[in-house]
């Protein structure tokens, strides 16, 4: 079953891709920007310009986001103990997208930093209820709980849909919860840095995260705190799913379907998955945008909805071709 | 006797729908309104046959086509045929045709689906269910997919097209839905004894001599027309079946399909009918009669699982 690729060498390879994928997304788009003016005189500061201000980050806004999705994801895996959960299977995206609708409706001047604030803290609360509410469920079947988070996410983007149509957001609110890149400008992705540092951060606490994932007794027998491991990881994954919506809405499975695949491959050693995951959800991530902006040139079809397409296929594909793995 | 206070509900609920609030020329407010009631009345019905007969097949009290993706399985579909064959060709072709071509599509492609995710492999109930969850997922991100790639004008077209809401049901899709439900109706009241015994399970049913491959696909075929129907109609309700099947078994208290599935169309039409009366006249607003259901039904659904469980 394993794939014989010297680790370092493979992951080398894999982060070759995602910069050459990072490449020709720099050099999609509608406004042209011939290489040739990038480098000699003529137009190279409209096409400077061009580049620093939509398509740097647009694609660094990508990478980051993929990046931090999958690793939220596998972090979730984890703490719950499941293979089939992540931010979008459990309700936390969409409590945060009813934080930012809370947001919209109380105080809609707010600063774009305490607006993720707000639907982090939303996120937090809806992905420890659930966290309660799976507890109390007797472990007899794997997808009993991402059964009940699915619902659980319908019941709560009901709430919200509900008064979104009460006061006329319907639509505003259908942006930030469809993946999409297109409004992503110098000074509206910055917050995705945030995502990206605390993926580094939980890279830092990965052993702990291994751990944790082997049960609260063992955890405790190795004398670590289990409930201070468990909240970093409900605040990564919250603020991360936070900041991915408040910037550009989220992807559906993403994070589930690269984490299942490293995990196949690589193993469940969170110190050595989590640079795969990262570069697969970056790479994933990439690839998706690039297909929705070329499909139809000149329109572009949102990246969430290819994603979706593709993700929940693979996502099919997992649950019934690798159902011996899963149990 | 459950029965018989739910047809007086019903009954009431339908006067309320045409009469409360109506101003001026009834010569405008009858006909209009009665297109409406019917529409709702056989989506109603729609869904609540469709549901239990569902739930008969699969022996589960917690899937229905909905929520097996079946509904936005047809959606995908007439995305599909305006994609490849474009408005302009579908708009010359008489609705009722296009609509029957569509459903027996819809019934080639839910039988396929149906036979590879039951008949062909034992699968674990709850393996069942999140599949169906995810091929929702799947097939409604390739109709939005596919609409957005649609040039704009088509789009409004498609739109249009797609499905009307509760408030403008096409008549002319009425006439030729009420036949099909009168004749799914119709097919079911013919199968009762064999639906009880289905209920027992396949080996019983089938050594109680039923031809069970062949009255299950036939089951099938009705259901998938049903949901055609329901979501022509009204686009996709996911839990709305649910709740109505449940609150039916509830009620009259029994498992045969003589009381279930009557049991289950009033309540549904009680519900709707009842539902868009308080909407309209009360609080004076529409679609969201259907973000309720959503919610109501949800919660329903989790509830269900979890009494599953506990058991």
């Amino acid at each position: 079953m394993s794939v014989r690729i010297r680790p370092a060498a493979g992951l080398l390879l894999a982060v070759g891709s995602v910069l050459v994928l990072a490449t020709i997304s720099l050099f999609i788009g509608v406004a042209d920007m011939p290489l040739g003016d990038l480098i000699s005189g003529d137009g190279s500061a409209q096409a400077i310009q061009l580049l620093l201000i939509s398509r740097i980050p647009r694609t660094l806004a990508l990478v980051l986001s993929g990046m931090s999705m999958g690793v939220a994801a596998l972090i979730m895996q984890m703490l719950f103990r499941n293979r089939f959960v992540e931010p979008t299977t459990t309700g936390t995206v969409e409590a945060a997208s009813l934080g930012l609708l809370v947001v919209a409706l109380l105080a809609p001047g707010l600063p774009i930093f305490y607006k993720m604030v707000v639907a982090s803290g939303f996120a937090l609360a809806a992905t420890f209820l659930f966290l309660r509410l799976v507890s109390k469920v007797p472990s007899s079947s794997s997808l009993i709980v991402p059964l009940l988070g699915l619902m659980f996410g319908g019941v709560i983007s009901a709430v919200t849909t509900f008064f979104a149509y009460r006061y006329d957001l319907l639509q505003s609110l259908a942006t930030w919860t469809n993946g999409d890149f297109s409004g992503v400008l110098r000074g509206r992705y910055e917050l995705l840095f945030i995502a990206g540092g605390l993926a580094l951060l939980s890279y830092l606490a990965a052993d702990r995260f291994t751990v944790a994932g082997l049960g609260e007794s063992f955890t405790r027998n190795l004398g670590l705190n289990y409930r201070r491991i468990l909240a970093l990881g409900l605040v990564i994954v919250s603020m991360v799913s936070a900041a991915a919506v408040v910037t550009a809405g989220t992807v559906p499975f993403l994070g589930l379907i690269v984490a299942n695949i490293v995990s196949l491959t690589v193993g469940d050693n969170l110190r050595r998955a989590l640079p795969w995951v990262a570069v697969s959800g970056a790479g994933f991530l990439l690839a998706c945008d690039i297909l929705g902006r070329v499909v139809r040139f000149p329109y572009e079809i949102p990246v969430g909805t290819v994603a979706g397409v593709f993700g929940s296929g693979i996502f099919l594909y997992l649950l019934l071709r690798r159902r011996a793995r899963f149990g | 006797m459950a029965l018989a206070v739910l047809a007086l509900a019903t009954i009431a609920a339908m006067v309320a729908f045409m009469t409360l609030g109506a101003k001026g020329n009834w010569d405008f407010v009858l006909p209009f309104r009665g297109g409406k009631l019917l529409g709702l009345v056989l989506v109603a019905i729609a869904v609540a046959t469709a549901t239990v007969l569902f739930q008969t097949i699969t022996q589960n009290r917690i899937l229905t086509p909905a929520v097996m993706g079946f509904d936005s399985l047809f959606i995908a579909l007439q995305t599909a045929l305006v994609f490849f064959l474009g408005t302009r060709d579908l708009a010359n072709v008489d609705i009722r045709l296009r609509f029957f071509f569509e459903t027996v599509l819809m019934v080639g492609m839910s039988m396929a689906l149906f036979h590879w995710l039951f008949l062909s492999r034992r699968r674990s109930l709850h393996l069942v269910v999140l599949a169906g969850l995810v091929f929702g997922v799947f097939f409604r991100s390739l109709s939005y997919m596919m609409q957005r790639i649609l040039d704009p004008n088509e789009f409004t077209a498609l739109q249009d097209m797609l499905f009307a809401s509760f408030n403008s049901i096409d008549t002319q899709l009425l006439v030729v839905s009420s036949i099909i439900v009168l004749a799914a109706g119709w097919l079911s009241h013919r199968l009762l004894a064999r639906l009880d015994v289905l209920m027992l399970g396949r080996d019983a049913a089938i050594n109680l001599g039923i031809d069970y491959q062949r009255v299950v696909m036939m089951l099938f075929a009705v259901i998938a027309v049903l949901v055609s129907v329901s979501t022509a109609l009204v686009g996709p309700v996911t839990f709305f079946g649910l709740l109505v099947a449940s609150l039916a078994y509830q009620a009259v208290g029994t498992d045969r399909h003589k009381y279930t599935l009557p049991a289950a169309a009033l309540i549904a039409i009680i519900a709707l009918v009842g539902g868009q009366t308080v909407m309209e006249r009360v609080f004076g607003f529409d679609t969201a009669l259907s973000i309720i259901i959503e919610f109501t039904g949800g919660i329903a659904f989790m509830l269900l699982l979890y009494r599953n469980l506990n058991r």
